[in-house]
């Protein structure tokens, strides 16, 4: 059972029911359930996880019961229901990309963010997680950064240095920003 | 050089844009079929063309073309899989990516011949970058007037939307994918009834392959006569592979079928041989559910044959010896991988990816991987061995999708052929965890061991 | 016409003919006996059920009298519908047994076996199935699931561990409640009925769910560890009830209603669906009409403690019609 820590309401801007809209028009009248992944994509894009309140806002907005979200939610392995850091790296850890050194790419981002699979830096700023086949296997080892999914082949130790301290130093730089 | 009917302009540049692929020849197959041709004439093309499924089961698409229901007054539906989520297989995201418009093309041409109004395409959501391109693409076609109503003057309407995945292999099955793009969670459906007769919406519908529906397009521009002049038997036209591993040159390769697995494997035209100089241990031939060979094994037939990247040749000798090119995911391991540790590795992901709706699938796939996790950490016993071939059978033909067979064949594939590694991680316990097992004679292409 | 087109099929060498449309599974229960195929997911009156549990796979050995190859796989008996002709095998086929008892060792290397603290205990179809198809042993060496515990309110009481997800209690919920408070949570063998947040499953006819759970995992809080159900006598009797058919069986032990439930069929399945009014708030004997005595197959467990005696516990002794059958049960468990 989900212990509710996040229960802060959760109100949809103009920009986004707009989107919203769009997408629940593709599919036929009453059909609108269809829309549910892509608008749980859409949330989590602007929210960074799943919440109860949002996922009870989108199951409303679709004329669901709340359970349908849940269910589906908790179905596909996209979709956080727990908060996680700004950029959560998605490490590949299937067959072809461990035959080019996937295990050896996990153990080092772990000890370069210093946290567990699935934990969250004291920053708030990382995570990570080995995910099921990205299919890319040619480009091994490959990781993922969400919201976007940006790509990233044929990885290397060096490579993923360079990589957190670039997200790092945009991290901090924003927050720069955001002070200045 | 080979042919190549879908890669033919890869290395132009701006190839992704409508611009250059209309100026390279795209959307002549629309402009083909909407002025010269009937929906009936197109599915008759590509019954001729021999085309076959090329997601994995190589189902012949103008047969599963002429299954669809058309009952009066209710819409039909084309939904392209575009889930490519099998372990080895990347060659979708590398269309998608890079001609993005070969699939629209063939999305138009296929609706067309199938008389749906509105497809989709529903692509994994972990390529969020390929369902952008996809966007883009469709956009550029419709501002051209290729998609929308009375495409071309033809009186003929079509939407095309892409729909992102969630995260779930088993959206690649397709009562699954319809499943997922009504919202639901993915659990494959009971057939009978098959999406043909009640698919997406309860409607008819047909769920082709990103590579099937792209197909198409050479398909109709030269007819489905010239696309089945290349290949071997039924085994017709070209066929994306995706070539992954410890290998000189991975990547996605077009071969015309009937290419030597040898020559794909050695040849600087393809893959340029095994990586660091090393020698090949055992292959994957067609994507990780499909059995496992060992080197000797895929260069050659039982009966000596050389072997042919075709769907019959790869088959040849059934499980005992044989194996399927499935949805072509070519996976090299070199003579240092240890086979139990990839078997694992494999499970997992079928443990992983079980939906949970039927219980041999659902309890199975976990026990496996339990049993080999501790084979792998050098706790197994001979017992467990066996207990393996055992429950893979159990699993196997007895669960509602192919799922429970994917995740049974790599195991008992790799158990049929690598018994003695298995064994060696029993007996040799501490070893085992230290370093993998690598025996020579794998690496010999010549003499069979079975 | 064409409402009186019948298929002819055998199963296990039986001929039966049935309507067109008719399943392998019912055909079989038209025939009925040893040759039914087991069912824990399917459940004939909730649409959309069945197809999951794989318990009740056979084999067609001939598909059709028009095409008469066999199926290449064994089928889900209760999702394939017969054609003419069809030739089936349950328990004549080997490969058909194997299959079978695979199943069921997959749907018990996760379950607790705890059924010596299982209210459910003796009217279990995994006991059943345990029992007639299960190895004395187990092959599972690892750990067995758990879950969180959650609760889901007053009335009924969700043990997931030994949940088989037959989803049959989703279908309830969505087909005869004006609203689903719960469902299938997770994924693969981490699936499980949840309703995510704390929230009680109470309305109507939430208690339904407990009457199709084919194992312990809901259960009647009402009823939790009050008694064996074999220590407990059921009696057929009914109500006027404004909201369902009133029909239930009560469980007494001595002259206390321990337990209300709907009235099941041989193959467990209930007659009439109730509502919560007749089965957590109507425990008093003058709340119904006793009709008589449940009868129960000779072997059910619940059967070897239901007669043992001509001096009946007090119900049956104020009821003349309930001494009659009682003693009518009785001899013929005697001859037995």
């Amino acid at each position: 059972m989900l212990n509710v820590k996040h229960n802060e309401p959760v109100e949809f801007t103009e920009e986004m029911l707009g989107k919203f809209a769009e997408i629940v028009a593709r599919y036929p009248e009453g059909r609108q359930k269809s829309a549910l992944l892509p608008i749980l994509h859409e949330v989590q894009a602007k929210q960074g996880w799943l919440s109860v309140p949002a996922m009870d806002k989108v199951a409303e907005y679709l004329q669901l019961e709340p359970i349908e979200v849940y269910e589906v939610a908790s179905f596909y392995t996209m979709f956080f229901r727990q908060p996680r850091g700004k950029y959560v790296l998605e490490i590949c850890r299937t067959g072809p990309c461990c035959l080019v050194g996937a295990e050896r790419i996990m153990k080092h981002i772990e000890s370069k963010l210093d946290v567990r699979e699935g934990e969250v830096t004291p920053d708030g700023q990382f995570s990570w997680r080995g995910v099921e086949c990205l299919a890319a296997c040619g480009y091994g080892p490959v990781l993922q950064i969400g919201p976007e999914y940006t790509f990233y082949e044929n990885l290397t130790e060096e490579k993923i240095d360079k990589l957190i301290n670039e997200l790092r130093n945009k991290a901090e730089g924003r927050a720069l920003t955001a002070e200045s | 050089m080979a042919r190549k009917l879908l890669l033919t302009h890869i290395d132009v540049p701006g190839i992704n844009t409508f611009e250059v692929y209309r100026q390279k020849g795209g959307y002549r197959a629309v402009e083909k079929v909407l002025k010269t041709l009937t929906p009936e004439d197109v599915v008759e093309e590509v019954k001729k063309s021999g085309l076959r499924g090329r997601g994995g089961a190589g189902f012949p698409t103008g047969m599963k073309w002429s299954f669809l229901a058309k009952p009066e007054g209710v819409p039909r539906y084309l939904v392209c899989n575009a889930d490519e989520s099998e372990p080895g297989t990347f060659k979708d995201r590398y269309l998608m990516t890079h001609i993005p418009h070969a699939l629209i093309e063939g999305m138009i041409v296929s609706s067309f011949a199938l008389g749906a109004n509105t497809s989709y395409i529903y692509v994994r959501g972990e390529m969020m970058p390929q369902i952008r391109i996809l966007e883009r693409a469709i956009t550029e076609a419709k501002n051209a007037g290729f998609l929308g109503k009375n495409i071309l003057g033809s009186g003929y309407d079509l939407e095309l939307y892409v729909q992102p995945g969630g995260g779930a292999y088993i959206c690649g099955e397709e009562t699954a994918l319809l499943e997922s793009l009504e919202g639901k969670r993915g659990n494959p459906r009971i057939k009978p009834p098959f999406p043909a007769i009640s698919g997406l919406y309860n409607c008819p519908t047909v769920v082709n392959n990103v590579e099937s529906i792209a197909a198409t397009v050479p398909i109709i521009n030269d007819g489905g006569e010239e696309y089945a002049k290349i290949g071997v038997e039924r085994s017709t036209g070209t066929k994306l592979i995706s070539a992954g591993g410890n290998l000189n040159k991975p990547g996605v390769y077009e071969i015309e079928l009937g290419l030597p697995v040898e020559e794909f494997i050695y040849s600087d035209e393809y893959c340029g041989g095994i990586a660091n100089g090393k020698y090949l241990k055992a292959v994957v031939g067609g994507g990780s559910s499909v059995p496992i060979l060992p080197a000797n094994l895929i260069m050659k037939t039982l009966k000596g044959e050389s072997r042919l990247m075709t769907y019959e040749s790869l088959a040849d000798g059934g499980f005992q010896s044989g194996t399927m090119l499935g949805s072509g995911g070519f996976i090299a391991f070199d003579e240092d991988q240890c086979i139990v540790k990839n078997t694992w590795n494999f499970t997992r992901f079928y443990h992983h990816e079980s939906c949970g709706q039927c219980s041999p699938c659902r309890e199975g796939t976990g026990w496996m991987e339990k049993v080999l996790h501790k084979i792998e950490h050098g706790q197994g016993t001979f017992n467990d061995i066996d207990l393996l071939v055992d429950v893979a059978k159990k699993i196997e033909g007895n669960t509602i999708c192919p799922l429970g067979d994917a995740a049974a064949w790599p195991v008992a594939s790799a158990i049929r052929h690598f018994r003695d590694e298995f064994e060696w991680h029993v007996t040799n316990g501490q070893e085992a965890q230290m370093r993998n097992y690598g025996l020579a004679h794998y690496a010999d292409p010549l003499e069979p061991v079975i | 016409m064409a409402e009186d087109v019948k298929f002819k099929v055998s199963i296990d060498g039986i001929p039966v003919e049935v309507a067109p449309g008719t399943t392998i599974l019912n055909a079989a229960r038209q025939i009925g006996g040893d040759i039914v195929p087991p069912a824990m997911c399917y459940y004939s009156k909730l649409e959309g059920s069945g197809g999951k549990c794989r318990t009740c796979l056979v084999k067609v050995s001939k598909g059709s009298e028009k095409d008469p190859r066999p199926m290449p796989k064994l089928v889900a008996s209760c999702r394939t519908t017969v054609m003419d002709g069809m030739e089936v095998q349950n328990i004549t086929s080997p490969e058909v047994l194997e299959a079978r008892k695979g199943v069921v060792e997959m749907l018990l290397i996760n379950h607790p076996l705890d059924c010596p603290i299982c209210d459910q205990a003796g009217e279990c179809h995994l006991q059943d199935l345990g029992y007639e198809h299960g190895l004395a042993e187990t092959r599972y060496e690892f750990e067995r699931r758990t879950f969180d515990k959650i609760d889901i309110g007053d009335k009924v009481q969700l043990h997931m561990t030994r949940c088989i997800l037959c989803y049959r209690c989703v279908f309830v919920a969505d087909q005869l409640t004006p609203q689903r408070m719960h469902g299938i949570l997770g994924r693969g063998d981490a699936a499980e009925i949840s309703t995510y947040i704390a929230k009680a499953i109470d309305n109507d006819f939430s208690g339904n769910v407990i009457d199709v759970c084919p194992v312990g995992a809901l259960t009647d809080k009402t009823f939790r560890f009050k008694n064996r159900v074999w220590f407990t006598k059921p009696v057929e009797a009914h109500r006027d009830c404004p909201s369902c058919s009133g029909k239930v069986t009560l469980w007494y032990k001595g002259e206390e209603v321990l337990r209300v439930t709907a009235r099941k069929d041989e193959y467990g399945e209930v007659e009439d669906f109730i509502c919560n009014t007749c089965r957590f708030e109507k425990k008093a004997i003058s709340d119904w009409v006793i009709e008589g005595p449940r009868k129960v197959k000779h072997t059910s467990v619940i059967s070897s403690n239901h007669y043992e005696q001509l001096n009946p516990p007090a119900v049956v002794r104020k009821n003349l019609a309930l001494q009659a059958a009682n003693k009518e049960e009785f001899d013929r468990a005697e001859k037995l």
